[in-house]
């Protein structure tokens, strides 16, 4: 696998447009081709090696290329969107919309990853080892076409409305959430390792959330079903004790929403209606 | 000012004078068109091999106003997909199914359109949609104010007080400078502020002793004594609902007696108002009536509504229709209630051809068009964006012209969609004559406007030149070709100014917002001003600020009538 180097060669100070940043751009194209793309900085549209300082070469196809991105990246958005296949690693933090619309491959980040990640996913995988922003995995805004398939997996913690109108696939966030995760949820499986802020699988129809933290209360439009000593997502057994939820009744949903009883002894009350 | 400008050996259609493809030059001075121009400061336009017509007129495309504004903010993931970047001569904006205003009007002009009819205007947000009329470039454009569901014109007319209810419109128009009479399920927005819906034009509306007929008739009476250019606008009853042809014909036939000879009614968005059956399962085509019907009438004049296969917008002032539509597609909904004036709605929806619903609405619309024999009665419309976005024209005029573009449609349907309609076995094709009125001569007729729409000298010069030569081309065979000459006009000259070249906006001209001012005798006045009082009961805004001055608008065009009254 060939590898591509980009390193800022400054700092930004305005959002930067950097669609070009993918393997399927970037592969099969030399190096001076590869400095002549056009990315748009502010409202200005300038060249990539303005920007970058850009090493290595890629491969003759996407699947072997690989593009290692070095450095603070977070004012750069839409890095390998719509990407099919190949490699990507932030060494750094990545700004908004990393992976959009990402139809296959794999995205790594050493940092941070901003807003929006792996909105309108289609296929793929997305490692974080720090946090993530909001809307992960979610619709673009006002759409109702979340993200149909593949991993997203968050090993920090992840900002509001995670898996907005989430049709499938698999995202797992192993530190704390804010509010509103999985709402408009229609499918696919969210697993959420930490604590929740609340309001959570607001207006799901469909899919399964699994919350092994705490959070402060089940919207009052989710029924309860039953208790289920383990559970089952994205391939592991979990086990321990979980109240399941039904909902969102105020959108005639079916979702699936599991809580652990250990840590919210403050929804005790809703075992009397089992 | 401008300079002249003559277009020479162009094929010119000029319905309206009855020039049918023959080569001529046109020469145009002051915006204007004149005899000839002589001199040395003179543009010349070659146009050999190319269609000359006058530019087009749009009857009903919802292009301003609360609602549309509402629609836009509604759709962020509709505007993102058609981002129009700044030229040297353009703004940037947004499109599809709600462009920004810039974009609406850089659009029609490179289709070659210059007039646009802004439909369903709720008087109390006239002022906002003045403001949007003035940001929209180039294109002259006229509002439609919703008069059909006001409670002064229900009062009014529950107790038969016509010249009063005349004084109420005529001051109305004037005080939202306003077009025409607007109508949307008359009776029925009243009754959804109650959370129902009229059935038939003879069912009554709560709390005023009124029928949807009646207040038809009503209005139908008012627009004749007060000499308005256009006839009534509209909208019917029950409209999107199975068997509501009928209802459509009622409607065109109440107004019969009132005609004299002239045109009496304008059903807009007809195809949405031509469904045969008893529920969604058993809805067929109903086109074929209402076509025997306009064929032997000579008071009515329709527009298409046609349907296009893409995810749009669909908005109207029909509150309670939108409502269903909600219903039946769990879209996102805006619903809005205008004091004592009328309602609106706004759900976004996608036509598909595999739906059979879908597709047998596709065909309706042409039907309509092919099954009416004189194109003076019906014209190109999609009822923007109900139907699908304005700038798919060129898509329902190659559908017009030739079969084989049809046909192609057809195949993705299925079959079962086909059996409903008789457009399958409909050989007819448009000529670019019978184009030429559906898409400019007939609607700029049925709008009364004079200087528009036709070539003649006096004219205001709007014109549009198509790289087409139907001496070489074969609508009918190259379908394609027709497409593409009518979405990007060679030139678009608007009031003697070059505004597009090859498809490209490369000039600006001031688009003028055309009103009408009628005139009424002072004891009618007197009548308005007693009407304050009640004002203040009913409105949150006083009577003397209603009215908005002729000075907001960007570029007024005041057309003074007298009245009867």
């Amino acid at each position: 696998m060939e590898i591509i180097i980009l390193k800022p060669k400054r700092e930004f100070k305005v959002p930067i447009f950097a669609e070009c940043i993918t393997p399927d751009i970037l592969a099969g194209k030399t190096l001076s081709e590869i400095e002549k793309l056009p990315v748009i900085e502010g409202g200005k549209e300038t060249n990539l090696c303005e920007l970058f300082q850009i090493e290595g070469k890629t491969g003759s196809s996407p699947n072997d290329t690989k593009i290692k991105l070095v450095g603070d990246f977070s004012k750069v958005r839409c890095i390998g969107s719509e990407m099919t296949d190949g490699e990507i690693i932030v060494e750094g933090n990545a700004g908004l919309r990393l992976g959009e619309k990402m139809r296959g491959g794999r995205i790594t980040v050493h940092g941070n990853a901003g807003s929006w990640l792996g909105t309108m996913m289609v296929n793929g995988e997305i490692e974080v080892f720090g946090d993530a922003g909001h809307y992960i995995g979610s619709s673009y805004r006002g759409a109702r076409e979340g993200m149909r398939s593949g991993t997203i997996k968050v090993h920090g913690s992840a900002g509001s409305e995670i898996g907005n109108f989430m049709r499938g696939g698999t995202i797992i966030i192993d530190g704390c959430v804010d509010i509103f995760a999985g709402i408009h949820m229609q499918g696919g499986e969210i697993l959420i390792r930490g604590d929740s802020a609340g309001r959570i699988g607001a207006f799901m129809r469909g899919g399964k959330i699994v919350l092994c933290g705490y959070t402060p209360s089940v919207l009052p439009s989710f029924t309860i079903e039953e208790l289920r000593p383990k559970v089952k997502i994205a391939g592991e057994r979990i086990e321990e004790t979980f109240y399941l939820f039904i909902g969102d009744h105020a959108d005639e949903g079916n979702g699936k929403l599991f809580i652990s009883k250990d840590r919210n002894p403050h929804l005790k009350h809703y075992e009397r209606f089992l | 000012m401008s300079k002249a400008l003559l277009i020479k050996n162009g094929i010119v259609y000029d319905p309206l004078n009855g020039i049918d493809g023959e080569r001529m030059d046109i020469a145009v001075k002051n915006g204007v068109i004149v005899e000839d121009v002589s001199g040395k400061d003179i543009e010349v336009i070659d146009a050999s091999g190319m269609i000359v017509m006058p530019g087009g007129v749009d009857i009903h495309a919802h292009i301003a106003g609360s609602e549309v504004d509402a629609g836009r903010l509604l759709r962020p993931e509709d505007h993102i997909k058609d981002v129009e970047p700044k030229t040297p001569y353009t703004r940037s904006g947004v499109g599809y199914s709600v462009p920004s205003t810039w974009t609406t009007g850089y659009r029609y002009v490179r289709m070659g359109y210059t007039t646009v009819m802004n439909p369903s205007m709720p008087p109390l947000e006239a002022r906002h949609t003045h403001e949007e009329l003035n940001d929209t470039p180039i294109i002259d454009k006229a509002t439609y104010p919703l008069l059909g569901d006001s409670w002064f014109v229900l009062e009014f007319l529950s107790r038969d007080m016509i010249e009063e209810c005349a004084a109420f419109v005529a001051w109305m128009i004037k005080a939202t400078k306003g077009y025409a009479i607007k109508l949307v399920n008359p009776g029925g927005l009243e009754t959804w502020g109650f959370g129902g819906n009229v059935e038939s034009i003879d069912d009554q509306v709560p709390y005023f002793n009124i029928t949807p007929r009646e207040i038809i008739r009503g209005l139908c009476k008012v627009n004749k004594l007060l000499n308005l250019p256009h006839t009534i606008h509209v909208h019917t009853n029950n409209l999107g609902k199975p068997g509501n042809y009928l209802t459509a014909i009622r409607t065109m036939d109440c107004v019969k007696d009132l005609a004299d000879g002239e045109r009496a009614i304008h059903v807009t968005h007809c195809q949405f108002s031509s469904f045969k059956g008893v529920d969604w399962a058993t809805m067929e085509s109903g086109a074929d009536a209402i076509a025997r019907y306009v064929n032997m009438h000579d008071h009515v004049t329709i527009d298409m509504g046609q349907v296009i296969f893409t995810d749009t917008t669909t908005m109207t002032a029909d509150g309670p229709f939108q409502y269903g539509l909600h219903l039946l597609t769990g879209n996102k909904w805006v619903n809005h209630d205008v004091e004592t004036e009328t309602s609106s709605g706004i759900v976004p929806f996608r036509y598909r051809p595999k739906s059979i619903v879908h597709a047998v609405q596709w065909c309706i619309g042409l039907e309509l068009a092919l099954l009416i024999k004189e194109p003076w009665k019906v014209f190109v419309s999609t009822d923007h964006p109900n139907g699908g976005p304005f700038f798919k024209y060129p898509d329902v005029i190659s559908w017009l012209m030739s079969e084989k573009a049809r046909k192609t449609v057809m195949k993705k349907m299925r079959k079962a969609a086909l059996k409903r309609t008789t457009l399958p076995s409909i050989d007819r094709e448009y000529t670019f004559y019978e184009v030429a009125i559906a898409t400019r001569a007939g609607p700029a007729k049925a709008l009364g406007l004079e200087n528009k729409g036709h070539l003649g000298v006096g004219a205001i010069a709007d014109i549009a030149i198509y790289a087409i030569n139907p001496e070489n081309v074969n609508p009918s065979r190259d379908y394609k070709l027709i497409r593409n000459a009518f979405s990007r006009a060679a030139y678009t000259i608007k009031s003697g100014e070059i505004v597009v070249k090859d498809g490209k906006v490369v000039g600006y001209a001031q688009g003028k917002t055309y009103w009408v001012d009628v005139e009424i005798s002072d004891e009618a006045m007197e009548t308005i001003k007693m009407l304050g009082e009640v004002f203040k009961q009913y409105y949150t805004v006083e009577f003397e600020n209603y009215p908005i001055p002729e000075d907001y608008l960007a570029a007024s065009h005041r057309i003074p009538r007298k009245s009867g009254i």
